[in-house]
């Protein structure tokens, strides 16, 4: 219950640290921290506007997507503090918990008819499907190493005293990072800031939406971020510390989670978008040698 | 014999030898069939007798302009063999023709409305009735992009075939922005509110435009200026060079998302245009450029500061650069992007820094120089790759060379503000000429014509932007390429939508 709460509590800030980050290198001044707050509040008193070639799809998909990704959050432990739910193989019905908020954002995309969100979906569903090997290898591999596979579980056991740890939550850290960045749309896979529709990929999809359900996508971009960053600041938060460092390691984690999206979004172009599937492979790529490694450091296989 | 005039040089309109149409289009294909001739501007205006064509072919080996002439009687048939059958280039001014004065091209391959004026060939086509060319398939899809622009630039519609991401063509349909500039140049009288037209074609070419028109009125006027009015015009013309492509390189790390570069060169190019308000009250140079003589003089102290400005400048840029050039990630979005050949871009007769990147270099400046370039030289630059990095990578270049241009010319010229004269808005025009000038601005050439009648007085006006002759290119360069690279594509040519429509 405790760490929904804090998963929900550092959300909204995401997007606004990652703006100071990038408006700060490129020397500019930007409004608060809590702007992207007023932003979705401003949404939410607007109503939302329906193309008559939308069918109730489109109209629900929003919500949908919410749900999805706050349901999603509820699985997310914070070092020793339980998440919300935890089952065998939850990680799972996660990953696929999201991925069913993204299949309706999907198919709503198509209900519009536009040849832009048509492009903006079919790019959409090829990253997504190109990213789950990524998460599912790694999670094998936590799962492979700690002989657990619930979240918690995984978590829990993670920080038994071997050097494969260190390894292992470096190139996890690494590899969840950029998950966090394809499912959000970020840097090098997209450009959230762009006016250039033909190379979008997320907000081409969102381009019909508008006033509370625009500000629902927006909520569930920010705890998607969260969630991720979560998931990364177990890799560092060890569960025998006490509580309270726990907690503020965790918001550090966050922070600074929300600082290096920045960073990483100043100081690169983006990917050309051919090039984005050989990218995100490359992940899954990373995956891969961290379960083989894991494999053979554990002993489950022995080479001769 | 035909025809040779020198860039800004006039000419008496009975000189004008008017071949047959036969004669005319063998010379044509002839003389543009060589690679160092393109055509600067082929119009037809109402003359007594029907309709007078008339054609300027700038040759670079000789450096002059051949003119050539036609003449459509009133009771011919107004059908014309089409030249661009031999010569592509020439499609644009056919469509052109076309389209004002109802002549019909015979075998023209393309033979579209290019900008819906109101006196079109076909009054009742109007502009949501453009032919656009289709594929009928089931594969393939269209995209179809503005007119509304997503951003704030001008409008124009973009029409994709599409093979999933692959874009198979792309046909560019413009003419949202036609204000009729040249029946304007006509319609108003007083040379001050020409001014402020030549100034308005383009508004990212202000002093371009402006130095085509003033050097086009001053040689009909057939006077001498100063040297120093000269200089100063071209000393405005490179540091609007320099700012806009300083603006461009940041437009293209926007589209590439790189923040840094986006955010550093775009404060640069401020350091620019405020010079360009220091010196004459508007950061974009309008008024700086009057007929005749000047109200903003070139001082000592001007020029001091514009040292500091340079000197400022050139430590950020070079700084920026190094970091922004280098950088493996804006190399690999730009790089193989919207290739565009040689031999296309020669097919296409393009101009200025667009063909300059595809091997052919094609510079007013040192081809068709005018005073202040014949007294300093200037070395132009060319690259051969012809893609989105090319571009990028030339204007970085252009920017220094330019650089260099203003420190030479600031090194060997006294400035002194009892040099110029004041402007002079009633300068008495040759009657019945024919003039043409010609200007590298900072996308390419510009070119105006202009016609006296036998009181002297404007009785036509010939505007050709460079982007008349590189809209083209931009479709080719798309051809199977990826659809999400046609921004970055765009950008790296920046040709004018209203220099264009006109």
């Amino acid at each position: 219950m405790m760490s929904l709460f804090f998963i929900l509590i550092t959300a909204p800030f995401f997007v606004g640290i990652i703006l100071k980050v990038k408006a700060k290198f490129a020397a500019r001044k930007l409004p608060s921290i809590l702007q992207p707050f007023y932003d979705v509040a401003r949404l939410f008193k607007k109503g939302a506007i329906y193309s008559t070639t939308t069918s109730f799809i489109f109209k629900i998909a929003p919500l949908v997507y919410f749900v999805s990704v706050l349901m999603a959050a509820l699985f997310i432990p914070i070092g020793s503090l339980k998440g919300f739910l935890s089952f065998n193989a939850d990680f799972v019905y996660f990953a696929y918990l999201l991925a069913f908020g993204k299949f309706m954002m999907i198919i709503a995309a198509m209900d519009t008819g536009s040849s832009f969100e048509g492009m903006g979906a079919n790019r959409e569903a090829l990253y997504s499907m190109l990213i789950e090997p990524a998460f599912f290898i790694l999670i094998a591999s936590l799962a492979l190493f700690t002989d657990n596979n619930s979240f918690y579980g995984l978590f829990l056991n993670l920080h038994i005293s071997t050097n494969l740890s260190y390894i292992l939550g470096l190139a996890a850290i690494y590899v969840l990072m950029y998950i966090a960045m394809i499912e959000n749309s970020r840097s090098p896979i997209d450009d959230a800031k762009t006016h250039l529709e033909l190379t979008m990929v997320h907000e081409v999809m969102v381009l019909d939406n508008s006033g509370f359900d625009l500000a629902l996508i927006h909520i569930a971009t920010w705890i998607k971020f969260s969630i991720y960053g979560t998931l990364i600041s177990n890799f560092i938060i060890q569960n025998e510390w006490p509580l309270a460092l726990q907690i503020g390691s965790f918001f550090f984690v966050q922070m600074a989670f929300a600082g290096v999206v920045g960073l990483l979004e100043s100081f690169r172009a983006r990917n050309k978008l051919e090039k984005n599937p050989q990218w995100i492979i490359m992940l899954s790529a990373i995956a891969i040698v961290l379960f083989l490694t894991t494999l053979i450091i554990t002993q489950k296989i022995i080479l001769y | 014999m035909m025809l040779r005039l020198k860039n800004n040089q006039s000419v008496d309109l009975d000189k004008l030898e008017i071949l047959a149409y036969d004669a005319f289009s063998s010379l044509a294909i002839a003389l543009l069939t060589e690679e160092a001739n393109h055509c600067a501007a082929y119009f037809a205006y109402k003359h007594e007798l029907g309709l007078q064509f008339i054609m300027a072919i700038a040759d670079d080996t000789h450096h002059d302009l051949i003119i050539l002439s036609h003449l459509l009687k009133k009771e011919d048939n107004k059908t014309l063999e089409s030249l661009t059958q031999s010569i592509f280039a020439l499609h644009i001014f056919e469509r052109e023709l076309h389209e004002n004065f109802g002549i019909e091209f015979k075998n023209h391959p393309w033979q579209k409305p290019v900008r819906f004026p109101q006196n079109g060939a076909n009054p009742n086509l109007q502009i949501n009735d453009y032919p656009f060319y289709t594929i009928k398939s089931k594969e393939l899809h269209e995209v179809g992009v503005g007119p509304i622009h997503a951003g704030i630039i001008e409008p124009g519609h973009f029409r994709f075939i599409c093979n999933g991401e692959k874009v198979l063509h792309l046909e560019i349909q413009l003419g949202y922005q036609h204000r009729g500039v040249e029946q304007l140049f006509l319609d108003k009288k007083q040379n001050l509110q020409r001014h402020l037209l030549a100034e308005n074609i383009a508004g990212d070419t202000v002093i371009g435009h402006s130095n085509v028109f003033v050097k086009l009125i001053e040689s009909l006027s057939d006077k001498e200026f100063s040297e120093q009015l000269q200089i100063e015009r071209s000393l405005a013309l490179e540091l609007e060079r320099i700012a806009i492509h300083t603006g461009d390189i940041s437009a293209l790390c926007t589209d590439a998302a790189y923040l840094l570069g986006a955010s550093v060169f775009g404060t640069l190019r401020t350091l620019i245009i405020n010079f360009m308000q220091f010196w004459c009250g508007n950061r974009f140079g309008k008024s700086l450029v009057r007929m005749g003589g000047t109200h903003f003089p070139f001082t000592e102290a001007l020029k001091q500061e514009l040292r500091t400005v340079l000197q400022a400048f050139e430590t950020q840029f070079e700084e920026m650069v190094c970091l922004a050039y280098r950088l493996p990630s804006i190399q690999n979005r730009f790089d193989f992007s919207g290739i565009l050949t040689k031999r296309q871009a020669q097919l296409l007769g393009m101009v200025g820094i667009s063909a300059r990147v595809c091997d052919l270099p094609r510079d007013i400046r040192v081809s068709h120089p005018d005073f202040a370039y014949q007294k300093f030289t200037y070395q132009t630059l060319s690259l051969e790759k012809g893609d989105v990095f090319a571009r990028f990578l030339l204007k970085k270049r252009d920017i220094r060379n330019s650089i260099a241009w203003i420190k030479t010319v600031l090194d060997n010229f006294e400035f002194s503000e009892t040099n110029c004269e004041k402007p002079n808005y009633n300068l008495a025009l040759k009657p019945n000429s024919f003039a043409i000038s010609l200007t590298e601005a900072w996308r390419g050439e510009i070119c105006h014509c202009a016609l006296t009648d036998k009181a002297g007085a404007l009785k036509h006006y010939k505007i050709t932007d460079p982007s008349m002759h590189n809209w083209k290119a931009l479709e080719l360069s798309m051809r199977s390429m990826e659809i999400s690279d046609f921004p970055i594509n765009n950008k790296s040519y920046n040709l004018s939508y209203c220099g264009h429509d006109l």
